[in-house]
């Protein structure tokens, strides 16, 4: 319960706040800042938008030299193309999505759920050398994956994990899981322990204790920590080209990738496969936006 | 049955010893209190007793049985915490059915127990709020209703009156008490408030930096304090103490007073002594034979008295009066002391001197 908020807004009546314009300089300042942000905006969201042009551009318009902003055919067939095979049947890149979702989605879940309760354990209880384990647990972040990668995938290869989904998701969930802790510590730190002692007074054990009172308040944080292991997971290359060979197993950013390459280029598929590779992780985003934003700013436990 | 037996309790956070041999007795039924400042270990031994704190030494006994490695909930114990520790996310109502939903209760077994206790803590119309819908003082009667709503061994409290004004205070005390008596539980309850623990308690235990100092009665701990700070500590206005020693049957301040020396005392001449005198044993008002002399130093009026402070050479004296009485800063008085109430402590130890001839 704070103390110090009395002290700090007792003093006087509340004064007027300067408005920011004024604040920064008159009028011409502020027009000159919105022009800059508008110019960073192009030129931030241009890749974005002619990425998405070219997804629903006819391949004529998209070779078209001088390039076509606006009186383009639009079509559908890039995105057909990336679902379905030109035989018939699925595409290789479709099933590389397919298997992004399984990995980013499997490798999220196992980390939320072997972080979280390991995250509370370091928050609730006397751990021996409680920092150097954080620490440890932190290094094994510091190496970037192309370092660790060569003999990840020695390893991978003698006990026959090279190629396989379980063998990224695995990858994928080591790597979340020292973040998941690290950041849902700092959440759980936030829930007075006081909540469970007192369930735990009521007659829970200590774990019921955990799961009725303390995780419900933990969900903004879970969904904060979630999304951004997702995000991980989802956009993750260097382990994905290099653990897996076969279309069957690799997962789509190497997939598209390989798009890139060869004597042509299809653009106009690239394009749709990468729009069809961003749109999830934004919806996901979008959906759990409120408790992210709670989950980011630590303001989402009540004390 | 609810005995709570607690023996040698030691416990410490890193470099603060916050509980050093704690042993305390509390007897089936009754309203026992600790009773200690801010920092004395109070919360650390209800912790210590519920299962909350992993003990250095010590051991817990539940109706005589050993329960140091139980678990919390196999103690049947209840407890209003310090800072309520009500359930954010769970309305008042839900918050004080906790107990019986764990313990699986039917759904109207509940409501029954919830609309008792609300009714008896006067929180009806607050049932449907979240914690943060509620006021300290309204928290805190949640907190209550939560712990009263089951029968269990004994109920701890910790301080649970601390953040109601005054006037509810005194309500709840005297609710409390009543409470205690028609539910017949044994309470333990935390404070360090020595009002709320003499006018509450069957036994209070007084407890100073994880020390037990004394336990007794509410009387016993008044007019025989085991040490000086209990005498300090316990008593409104505080008691004041004067350096001394003995001499033949003379009592010789350090800033040259002589009363006449207790009888029951067997203090040896030239030891060095500090004499307590509680306010109310003290007078301005009347002429006697055993006085100090002192001038005024000032007047405090409480409405129902006056607290005089006397100065007698560089020490104060405090001195209850009836509210009439009037003075100017720098005028002379003599003080009466009534000799069959005051105490002797040695000065060095701080310890009561026997009082055994008393
Ligand atoms: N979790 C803890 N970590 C470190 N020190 C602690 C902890 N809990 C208590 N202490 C220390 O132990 C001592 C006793 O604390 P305790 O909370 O039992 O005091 P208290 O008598 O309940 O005081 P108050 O009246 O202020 O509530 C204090 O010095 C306190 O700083
Ligand atoms: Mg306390």
């Amino acid at each position: 319960m704070g103390v110090s908020v009395d002290e700090t807004v007792s003093t006087g009546p509340v004064r007027d706040h300067t408005p920011p314009a004024r604040r920064l300089g008159g009028r011409g300042r502020s027009v000159l800042e919105v022009a800059l942000l508008t110019a960073l905006a192009v030129v931030m969201l241009f890749p974005v938008l002619w990425m998405i042009e070219t997804s629903i551009k006819e391949n004529r318009d998209v070779y078209a030299i001088p390039a076509k902003f606006f009186d383009f055919k639009v079509t559908m067939d890039h995105f057909k193309d990336v679902f379905f095979a030109s035989g018939g049947g699925r595409s290789a890149l479709s099933v590389s999505f397919l298997n992004s979702v399984v990995v980013a989605g499997v490798s999220t879940v196992l980390a939320t759920v072997l972080g979280v309760p390991a995250a509370w354990a370091y928050s609730r209880f006397a751990v021996k050398a409680k920092k150097d384990q954080l620490f440890f647990i932190l290094s094994t972040r510091f190496m970037p994956p192309v370092v660790v990668v060569i003999p990840i995938f020695l390893m991978y290869r003698q006990v026959g994990l090279f190629d396989t989904k379980l063998g990224l998701i695995l990858i994928y969930t080591a790597f979340n899981v020292p973040f998941t802790i690290w950041m849902m510590k700092g959440f759980v730190d936030e829930v007075p322990a006081e909540y469970e002692d007192a369930a735990m007074l009521d007659g829970y054990t200590r774990l019921q204790a955990f799961w009725r009172f303390t995780l419900p308040l933990l969900v903004p944080g879970i969904a904060a920590t979630a999304v951004f292991a997702l995000i991980f997971s989802w956009n993750e290359f260097v382990f994905a080209i290099f653990l897996t060979s076969s279309d069957t197993v690799r997962t789509a950013p190497p997939a598209i990738a390989g798009l890139i390459g060869g004597t042509t280029v299809d653009w106009g598929l690239v394009a749709a496969a990468s729009v069809v590779f961003a749109l999830p992780v934004l919806v996901f985003a979008y959906l759990v936006r409120k408790h992210l934003v709670a989950g980011v700013t630590l303001g989402a436990v009540r004390r | 049955m609810g005995t709570v037996a607690v023996h040698g309790l030691c416990k410490s956070f890193g470099k603060v010893q916050a509980l050093d041999g704690v042993t305390l007795d509390v007897p089936d039924g009754s309203f026992f209190v600790v009773l200690g400042p801010s920092g004395a270990g109070k919360t650390t031994t209800l912790r210590a007793i519920a299962g909350l704190e992993k003990l250095d030494a010590g051991s817990v006994h539940l109706d005589g049985r050993d329960a140091t490695g139980d678990a919390p909930a196999a103690r049947d114990l209840a407890m209003v915490f310090q800072s309520y520790a009500l359930y954010p996310r769970h309305t008042a109502y839900e918050n004080i059915a906790s107990p019986l939903r764990a313990r699986r209760c039917s759904s109207s077994e509940v409501a029954a127990a919830v609309e008792q206790m609300s009714s008896l803590l006067h929180i009806e119309r607050l049932l449907q709020r979240r914690p943060a819908q509620l006021s300290g003082g309204e928290m805190q009667r949640v907190a209550l209703a939560r712990a009263l709503v089951r029968r269990p061994r004994a109920f701890l409290m910790d301080e649970p009156l601390t953040n109601l004004d005054l006037k509810l205070r005194v309500e709840m005390r005297t609710e409390l008490t009543r409470i205690h008596r028609s539910l017949g539980g044994t309470f333990v309850y935390v404070t360090n408030d020595q009002v709320e623990a003499l006018s509450m308690a069957d036994q209070v235990a007084v407890l100073k930096e994880g020390k037990v100092q004394q336990v007794g009665t509410p009387t016993e701990v008044y007019e025989r304090p085991a040490n000086q700070w209990v005498a300090g500590f316990v008593g409104s206005p505080p008691i004041s103490l004067l350096a001394c020693h003995a001499e033949g049957d003379r009592l010789v301040g350090a800033e040259g007073w002589t009363l006449p020396r207790p009888r029951w005392t067997t203090a040896e001449d030239g030891r060095p002594l500090l004499l307590g005198l509680r306010a109310e044993d003290l007078s301005v008002e009347q002429r006697g034979n055993a006085s100090l002399s002192g001038e005024l130093y000032g007047l405090e009026p409480l409405g129902d008295r006056t607290v005089v402070d006397v100065r007698v050479g560089t020490e104060i004296l405090k001195v209850k009066a009836r509210p009439t009485v009037t003075g100017t800063p720098g005028e002379r008085l003599l003080v009466t002391v009534d000799l069959d109430r005051v105490h002797l402590f040695d000065a060095g130890t701080g310890l009561a001197l026997s009082e055994a001839g008393r």
